[in-house]
């Protein structure tokens, strides 16, 4: 476990977290032999269909996993500290201080019954043992800091007197509140509206530049993708099928899967005649079939694609992809 | 607000107009309720007072709106055996039984809530099978039997607990715990999926990102959505045990509302009877209607519904 | 409208296959319980070593076998009158049985009628039906059973009927409950542009779908409906003795208790605690079975 120097700041390597029903009769791979990295400062996006495991892999990282799921194999370096192996009093001094999460409900995400200042205060109390007082302060300055109009006046009065971008600052006013190194916002733009998103955005992105944050960002949104994030992560049926800078996978997508999901964003530019939608489901987690998970919908797929799953394969310019053709068109060396 | 509780409050009435029929239907579809209202071995003048009191020989439309003149007057009727109105010997009797039903209150919710807590904390393990076998058990024993064995234990075998009748703190442990047994489990039942609810809830996620203890988690976030239904139904189910208390008053000879039932079947003294199920079928109804406005008053989201 | 309602054919409402594949594992245990208090109850004269009425007064409270003073002639000991405790409880099985069986598909079928004219006409027939339903459910079920009981009199099948009367209320709710939501499903939708009457609609196509809810209900129900039935007996208005229902030996027993007749009330005690405990387990994974919607009741 010596620390090797120039890891980056979070490094996750062949993670994988399943969900075991009660009986232990279904094992459904939610994230299933996943690497990503990411370094400080860096915006890192990561997309996906719904059910493709992009939350439970959020929730890995901070290992806050409901009761039937468990992360199985791999390892999760931050600051050089495997997290995998951390125990549970350990890893509640990362969560909140050193890594915070923004869930995607704002409605929801608050609790109902207690006054903002005193929920935006406490991952202050619980990990700098400050005074409730002093807490309800920085309460103050952090709402300040979302741009939250009066903070004098908000922290004293409950969630539901808020409308629903209000709350999402509060929920990120708590995700800055120690001052992480890394901030993961789950679809934290989903459940507003356009103009409430942007604005949201933009703050997430000062914050980011003020505190020198590292941002993983979850979305379906390749949109929000473009204008955010530095990396990016396409994940599919629980795996990466392709990862890189997102500048060079938007010019030249090296998985099919990819392909698609550029195809399906509607563009101003665009003289396509009609969006290309991905025909077909993803597949069932609990029974994945042979060999690749998106052959059954993929356009390109041959003979290899039904019987062996793709590895990983490394590509030039710090990609990856996991993909038959990929390997063929595009590696630099040996997978 | 208003437009909520006026409508909630016309079903009330509702519901009391349609016990009130029920009941007075119930005692006229025998035959002659004079054969009920009146003493067992009465005068034929009697029968004929009670028939004129009643109105037996008006039309039934007229028998009902002179039967509810008496109950708004508060006139539920003679007892036989005691010779004094009902409603008097109802009151005299009602604050034993609010006693042991608070006392009874006391020990369910002592005992649900942590045992609920456990098992939600510890689904799907050994402490949530204990608890569901606990539960099972709660709502499978009959309050008498467990009264019966009680008094068998400690007051027969080890010779602890007075047997019956009331007076002292030792006399209200018994039926307490054997009229507060199958609540308990009740509460357990609604403490533990209460508590798995909130458990899987968007706020316990975000408090556990935060870094919060468990025992913060659990003991400020989910704990006090949690007791919300809880308190809500503890409510209700005090004013539930003040009647139906019968059978362990009987095993106790604990002089509540129940106990003056029972004597009333004993003594076939209908009156009583009767006066009891309309205090109880009364006291429900008000009882529901005040937790549904006091949680209107509380969350507004129920307001905006139905 | 002209179309007949056999031009269309309506999707199976209750697929029979998969029932019976769920029915899997089933709990042995509640099962052979109730089995055995059956087989007690139908066989009770082979069974039953005495007359269960009828005692020598020369014989009373003798104590089961296995203590001093107890013979093999009374296994299970006399009562006060001496009448044999174990024939009794054999008897007993019967009475609980017969009223318990009979009283809660009385309950449900009732309830289960008014639930769906309910739920399906709407209107005033709903009003009327909830109306009562609520105002019904409002009074403590013992307390309405007693006062019931006081104005009918005790007799066996008197009891029936007054626990239908108090407990037919729990069906209606839960079964207009489905009613309201199948009346949006698509088949039903199908069966009134096909053309069928309400009642053939109600019969053919609700009453199938709800039936599982109801027999869940009404196993959850036995042992609420015997503990009722049981505490009637305890306090006087249920199953008039000479006949022996086990609430009835309880409430005889407990003169008895004081001076540690045990036997008297712990027996027929725990008879009523199998029985019920039997019942409860079986309903509970009857819900979990055939009605995850059920499962919040």
């Amino acid at each position: 476990m010596a620390a090797t120097p120039n890891r980056p700041l979070l490094e996750i390597d062949n993670l994988s977290t399943h969900y075991v029903s009660a009986q232990g009769t279904r094992v459904v791979r939610a994230v299933d032999d996943v690497s990503l990295r990411i370094s400080a400062g860096e915006t890192l996006g990561i997309v996906g269909e719904s059910g493709s495991g992009k939350s439970t892999l959020a929730l890995s990282i901070l290992r806050v996993l409901p009761p039937a799921a468990q992360i199985v194999s791999g390892q999760m370096w931050f600051e050089n500290e495997d997290l995998v192996r951390k125990t549970d009093t350990e890893m509640r001094h990362v969560r909140g201080k050193r890594i915070a999460m923004i869930l995607q409900d704002p409605m929801a995400s608050l609790n109902p019954l207690f006054t903002i200042g005193n929920q935006v205060g406490e991952p202050i109390r619980v990990h700098e043992g400050t005074r409730r007082a002093a807490a309800w302060r920085r309460a103050c300055d952090l709402l300040k800091a979302v741009r939250i109009p009066s903070p004098e006046t908000r922290v004293t009065q409950f969630p539901h007197e808020m409308s629903g971008g209000m709350r999402q600052r509060i929920v990120g006013a708590i995700g800055i509140a120690c001052e992480p190194r890394l901030l993961i916002a789950d679809e934290p733009t989903t459940s507003l509206d356009l103009t409430i998103q942007a604005q949201y955005l933009s703050l997430l992105r000062d914050l980011q530049r003020e505190h020198g944050l590292a941002l993983i960002f979850i979305t379906h949104n390749l949109g929000i993708v473009a204008k955010m994030c530095d990396q990016l992560v396409v994940m599919y049926a629980g795996r990466v099928v392709e990862s890189g800078p997102v500048s060079r996978i938007f010019n030249a997508p090296a998985h099919p899967y990819t392909k698609a999901l550029l195809n399906s964003i509607p563009r101003m530019t665009d003289n396509r005649n009609r969006l290309t939608a991905i025909e077909g489901q993803p597949p069932d987690l609990s029974s994945l079939p042979r060999g690749c998970s998106f052959a059954a919908r993929c356009p390109a797929a041959f003979d290899r694609c039904h019987k062996e799953t793709p590895p990983e394969f490394n590509l030039e310019g710090g990609r990856t992809a996991r993909c038959w053709l990929a390997s063929v068109a595009m590696q630099s060396g040996a997978a | 607000m208003k437009q909520f509780v006026t409508r909630r409050l016309g079903y009330s009435l509702l519901s009391l107009l349609v016990l009130s029929l029920t009941i007075f239907f119930f005692v006229r579809v025998t035959g002659d309720p004079a054969a009920l209202l009146v003493e067992p071995g009465a005068s034929e003048d009697d029968i004929a007072a009670i028939h004129h009191k009643f109105g037996l020989d008006k039309p039934l439309w007229a028998q009902y709106g002179l039967f509810m003149m008496s109950l708004l007057r508060g006139d539920f009727g003679q007892s036989f055996y005691y010779q004094t109105p009902v409603l008097d010997l109802y009151f005299d009797r009602l604050p034993n039984s609010l006693l042991l039903a608070l006392v009874a209150m006391a020990f369910s919710l002592a005992v649900g809530i942590p045992t609920g807590i456990l098992a939600a904390v510890r689904v799907g393990r050994f402490w949530d099978s204990a608890g569901k076998l606990f539960a099972l058990l709660g709502l499978s024993l009959p309050s008498f039997f467990v009264g019966l064995v009680l008094i068998l234990l400690f007051s027969v075998y080890l010779g602890w607990l007075p047997s019956s009748g009331s007076g002292g703190v030792l006399h209200i442990l018994m039926p307490a715990f054997a009229l507060g047994w199958y609540f308990a489990a009740a509460h357990m039942r609604l403490t533990r999926s209460s508590m798995l609810e909130v458990l899987g809830s968007e706020y316990v996620k975000l408090a556990r990102l935060k870094g919060l203890p468990q025992s913060w988690v659990i003991g400020k976030h989910a704990f006090k959505n949690a007791l919300i239904p809880v308190v809500t139904l503890a409510g209700i189910n005090l004013v539930l045990m003040i009647n139906v208390a019968v059978v362990v008053e009987t095993v106790f000879a604990w002089p509540g509302v129940g106990r003056l039932l029972y004597e009333g079947i004993s003594f076939r003294d209908f009156p009583v009877v009767q006066g009891i199920v309309i205090m109880g079928g009364t006291m429900i109804v008000v009882v529901n209607l005040l937790v549904d406005v006091v949680y209107a008053v509380i969350d507004p989201r129920i307001r905006l519904e139905k | 409208m002209s179309m007949s309602s056999e031009t269309i054919v309506l999707p199976p409402s209750v697929s029979t296959r998969s029932a019976a594949s769920r029915l899997g594992d089933l709990p042995m245990i509640p099962i052979i319980i109730l089995a055995v208090i059956a087989f007690m109850a139908i066989f009770a004269d082979v069974l039953a070593p005495h007359n269960p009425e009828v005692g020598a007064l020369t014989a009373r409270f003798k104590p089961p076998f296995w203590q001093t003073g107890g013979t093999m002639d009374h296994i299970l000991g006399t009562d006060q009158l001496g009448r044999d405790v174990l024939s009794r409880l054999i008897f007993g099985a019967r009475v609980s049985m017969v009223v318990g069986f009979t009283a809660v598909i009385f309950a449900g079928v009732v309830g289960t009628v008014l639930g769906i004219l309910a739920g399906y006409l709407g209107g005033w027939a709903d009003q009327v039906i909830m109306r009562i339903t609520d105002a019904w459910l409002a009074l403590p079920a013992l307390t309405f059973a007693i006062f019931l009981a006081a104005i009918v009199g005790p007799s066996m099948w008197n009891i029936v009927i007054i626990l239908g009367l108090v407990y037919w209320t729990r069906y209606a709710r839960v079964v207009r409950g489905e009613v309201l939501s199948l009346k949006e499903r698509e088949f039903v939708r199908l069966a009134i542009v096909a053309g069928c009457s309400k009642a053939t609609i109600m019969r053919r196509h609700i009453l199938p779908n709800v039936v599982n809810s109801a027999i869940v209900l009404a196993t959850l129900m036995l042992g609420v409906v015997i503990v009722t039935e049981a505490s009637l007996s305890f306090l006087g208005v249920g199953v008039p003795p000479p006949k022996p229902a086990w609430g009835l030996m309880l409430s005889d027993g407990k003169q008895g208790l004081m001076v540690g007749y045990w036997w008297l009330t712990v027996l027929p005690g725990c008879c009523i605690m199998l029985m019920v405990l039997s019942a409860n387990l079986l309903g509970d994974w009857l819900r979990v079975k055939l009605d995850p919607q059920l499962r919040q009741l």
